[in-house]
């Protein structure tokens, strides 16, 4: 009797997992990206036009946001449209699922707008073509401006649905913009969506601008700006434009980030020549002196929680990668292998720690656990670093910079993008030469 | 009879290599003691006869002999004119990563600083400033390139 009931237990098991629903796993890099098919979003009729949007136009255009992103995950294969079986407004009611299945797609995202009294109503569904089932639905209204962020909120639904994992597509990317030849390059402060789109330049490039980074509610940036020749770490809101210099320091401050709760600011303070790691809160200007020792301390980054700080040091002789307690106490060096680390982040998932390998004359772009255990080497290169988490600990963005001529010649500054994984390394879109990129966390959250 | 011609053509080939490596390791050594750059291409001068800057292996801010006779010369210089302020600049090559450059150079510009000051230069007259990897003064991507970027200079300021 018990034995006839396990095995009964078993079939439904395996009943169940022949009809689960899609799934997309990311642990992997994935060799067999899921086929999808966007349609584009049907247009309602009773759309008016509004100012400066081709309302006509506007669910093509969502729809292919959509692919792009999709197709930039390396996760996804998006179908071409010319292949596609149902008119837009048919399928969003009900796909015929076997018509679908037949041009090889196993998921497909319908939708429709409609832009009237100044507003975009949007509504999609995810279909499971497979298991003939809908996955997810959702509609929302926002003002029509915002048509590009819907088509990123769409997407971050969809990849959420199907690998489980939050998306990053609403997110942005603020870098700093580089022009000019390689001796005297004019750098700028520049933000943009993370697929390239609606860039702004935040500073003029009448000072040298670096390192910019994002506070957890992304409205606050901090960066190091040689404004009157004196290089301070500075705190700017993106909104209203104010900026103010972090602290009274008599000497160079550099390599700000956020605390996780965005309270404080960590950053190096060069005095006499010797950097040290401090923090200084920014509502009681309190700063602390987090260590304390003749080498160079520097890079420094707190885990999500808050607890610890992985930082840069050659205390050893050369660069190396060390973790403490937030306090300072308990410093270890976890980096002993060939080669010296720099620039450590710790991924918003709290599991790896991010860093820039040199060794040999090379670069490389690496991860490993945060005991410096498990290191993986993702991609090599002349020279990159400065790796930044996506806000789902899926995917790195960094810069790269190509080897010179004797006078400057076929230099150049972009950014970049690889899985954890180290598959999927792709160049992204800048409107200039471009560095040191920090990725928000989502905007819609 | 065309064996020897295949020879000569061997011995053609080996004999320019041989010419060429000669002439590429000459320039080095001419310019580089280990790692640090000894050469003028670069060097300008606070007055005559004393060059403004001074030279760093990778990744180090030690002084060189060479480095400490051209700093004893500014501070020869700096004795003779008491109302003269200077900064000094330290910089780094673009081979390491940014954050960790601003700091080297930092300490490299605070190493000559120092240095002047063990001869009776007054701190309050020398400011420091590092520019990192951010200002190479040789835009090229070589080893003599960055041997020149590897610098504390010395700058008036009035």
């Amino acid at each position: 009797m018990k034995r006839y009931f396990l095995a009964l237990a078993i079939y439904f098991l395996s009943f169940n997992s022949l009809y689960a629903l899609i799934e997309v796993d990311i642990t992997r890099g994935n060799l067999d990206p899921l086929p999808i098919a966007v349609s584009p979003l049907h247009v309602d009729i009773k759309s008016v036009e509004h100012e400066g949007i081709k309302v006509k136009e506007l669910g093509n255009n969502i729809s292919s946001i959509i692919e792009k992103n999709f197709k930039n995950t390396g996760l996804f294969n998006p179908l071409k449209k010319e292949a596609f079986v149902q008119k837009p407004d048919i399928a969003h009611l009900k796909p015929r699922f076997e018509d679908w299945r037949l041009i090889k797609a196993q998921a497909l995202v319908t939708g429709k707008l409609l832009v009237k009294d100044g507003k975009l109503k949007v509504e999609f569904r995810l279909w499971d073509l497979t298991a003939a089932k809908e996955m997810t639905a959702l509609a929302f209204t926002t003002t029509p401006s915002n048509w590009r962020r819907v088509a990123h909120i769409i997407s971050d639904k969809i990849y959420e649905r199907l690998t489980g994992e939050e998306g990053y597509f609403d997110t942005r990317i603020i870098y700093v913009s580089e022009s000019g030849p390689k001796s005297e390059r004019v750098k700028k402060l520049a933000i943009m969506d993370q697929d390239g789109a609606n860039t702004k330049y935040l500073t003029l490039g009448n000072e040298l601008v670096l390192t910019p980074r994002f506070n957890p509610t992304n409205q606050m940036i901090t960066y190091l700006s040689y404004f009157r020749n004196m290089p301070r770490v500075y705190l700017l809101d993106i909104e209203t434009g104010m900026q103010e210099v972090v602290g009274n320091f008599p000497g160079m401050t550099f390599a700000p980030r956020f605390s996780p709760d965005g309270k404080k600011i960590i950053m190096s303070f060069a005095e006499d020549g010797n950097s040290d790691i401090y923090t200084m809160d920014l509502e009681t200007r309190l700063v602390e002196r987090i260590t304390n020792h003749s080498s160079i301390d520097t890079s420094p980054s707190f885990s999500p929680d808050g607890k610890y700080i992985a930082f840069n040091s050659d205390r050893s002789g050369l660069q190396q990668l060390y973790v403490m307690r937030s306090d300072g106490s308990n410093v270890k060096r976890i980096t002993f292998g060939k080669g010296i680390y720099g620039t450590p982040v710790w991924s918003p998932r709290g599991d790896l720690i991010a860093f820039t390998k040199m060794r040999k004359g090379r670069f490389y772009i690496g991860v490993m656990r945060t005991d410096g255990s498990g290191e993986r080497l993702l991609t090599e290169n002349y020279y990159q670093e400065a790796p930044s988490w996506s806000p789902n600990g899926r995917v790195l963005v960094f810069y790269r910079e190509t080897k010179a001529g004797s006078k400057g010649e076929g230099f150049s500054a972009t950014l970049w993008s690889i899985d954890i994984t180290g598959y999927n390394e792709r160049k992204l879109s800048t409107k200039t030469d471009a560095s040191d990129p920090s990725w928000s966390s989502l905007l819609s959250k | 009879m065309i064996l020897n011609t295949n020879l000569k053509n061997i011995f053609l080939v080996v004999f320019t290599t041989l010419i060429l490596s000669a002439c590429s390791t000459a320039k080095k050594s001419g310019d580089l003691d280990g790692d640090v750059y000894t050469g003028k291409e670069t060097v300008k001068y606070l007055a005559k006869g004393v060059p403004d800057r001074v030279f760093f292996a990778t990744n180090k801010s030690s002084l060189t002999t060479a480095s400490r006779a051209t700093l004893r010369k500014q501070a020869t210089y700096l004795r003779k004119n008491k109302k003269l302020n200077v900064t000094i600049e330290g910089h780094a090559d673009e081979r390491g990563t940014r954050e960790y450059n601003l700091a080297l150079g930092e300490r490299r510009a605070n190493a000559a600083k120092d240095y002047l000051m063990t001869y009776g230069i007054s701190g309050k007259r020398i400011s420091t400033i590092s520019y990192g990897k951010e200002k190479p003064v040789n835009p090229g991507s070589s080893a003599l390139a960055w041997s020149q970027n590897r610098r504390a200079v010395t700058v008036k300021v009035n």
